[in-house]
């Protein structure tokens, strides 16, 4: 991959992360994290 | 005095194991560190249901979201891995990742050190397909409701950072102990007794997290490079990569974790790790500009 291609590769993932994580954050997927790391997660520690 | 290159990675991994798991006084009495904080992902694997851990696991997160009622998608994990990803790639696993220290530990202890068959690399990318991205979404309780299949049947960072810490503090939870605690404590073991002989067992063979960074290795924006021109092939590069990667064949390879080990170890200094191709160009400019002008002052005093 060249350089030009490569860096126009790295800017437009840059940019779709940007947009995914403020797009998550706007329909509250942040506070699912928020909700399921605060309690026990019963299938990570293998009872679920 | 500059601080050589494993020792300062040693301390940063301390340094973000320590940041990871911050809450060391709620082992004691089992309990989860409940603040805001546990809206972010963690960088590295470190399981959230671990008592000290101050951040969500993003493989978790990822399951947790995706697994839902309200999603099917995450948009907001996809989007901080990607993030990572672009701009760290491995290098993450190298020196971040809570569990990448643990596994190092692990193989400090003295026994014969062998290497992986490349076959079982492509394991990890099995899991983050069937584990952690599709069973999720695919299999659903009548609620819509779906599990994270990675950390329910696989993960052995959940296991000991969280399994065995919450179990050992809560007796009416060690009643419900069944074989799905078996099946993963028997993973847990085999991990440990793989890491004892292979360099990074887990992470090699079955770590989502790993797999994701690793595919955007390529085009990272922190990157290594070799100076083919400077390249003696001596090989020393390769042969001191406990990755098992050669960095001069495939110096962006998935399975590179940016640990700097082989450019520590180049002869003549033909091996980079860096953020920007300029610092790169501008290094070699110096050292060829450094070679001109040793040969212009051997050409004089040869004409003298």
């Amino acid at each position: 991959m060249n350089e030009k291609l490569k860096t126009a590769v790295q800017i437009g993932i840059a940019i779709i992360a940007v947009i995914f994580i403020i797009y998550g954050v706007n329909r509250e997927e942040n506070e699912t994290v928020l909700n399921k790391a605060v309690n026990i997660c019963f299938e990570c520690i293998g009872l679920g | 005095m500059k601080i050589k290159n494993p020792v300062k990675r040693k301390l940063l991994q301390i340094a973000a194991f320590g940041f990871s798991n911050f809450h060391i006084g709620n082992f004691k009495g089992g309990e989860l560190y409940t603040g805001a904080w546990k809206k972010f992902c963690n960088p590295g694997l470190n399981c959230y249901s671990c008592p000290a851990a101050s951040f969500a696991c993003p493989i978790g997160a990822l399951q947790a979201v995706s697994g839902s009622t309200n999603y099917n998608f995450s948009f907001y994990v996809i989007g901080f891995l990607l993030a990572v990803g672009i701009l760290f790639g491995r290098f993450i696993c190298g020196w971040f990742c809570p569990f990448g220290l643990i596994q190092e530990l692990i193989n400090k202890i003295p026994s014969p050190k062998i290497r992986l068959w490349k076959g079982f690399k492509l394991i990890k990318y099995i899991i983050l397909v069937i584990f952690v991205l599709l069973l999720p979404i695919v299999a659903t309780n009548y609620m819509g409701m779906g599990k994270p299949a990675f950390c329910q049947f696989i993960c052995p960072a959940g296991t000991l950072e969280g399994g065995i810490p919450l179990l050992s503090a809560h007796s009416e939870l060690r009643q419900t102990i069944g074989f799905l605690f078996s099946l993963k404590m028997f993973i847990l073991i085999a991990t440990i007794l793989g890491c004892i002989f292979i360099y990074r067992f887990f992470c090699k063979t079955l770590c989502p997290l790993g797999a994701i960074y690793g595919l955007m290795n390529r085009i990272s924006i922190y990157h290594l490079k070799v100076d083919k021109n400077k390249c003696i092939s001596c090989g020393k590069c390769a042969q001191i990569c406990k990755m098992e990667v050669n960095p001069v064949k495939t110096p962006n390879s998935a399975e590179c974790i940016r640990c700097g080990a082989c450019a520590s170890v180049c002869p003549k200094n033909a091996i980079y790790l860096s953020f920007f191709s300029s610092k790169y160009k501008n290094k070699n400019k110096k050292n060829n500009q450094a070679i001109n002008e040793s040969e212009h002052t051997c050409f004089e005093t040869l004409n003298k």
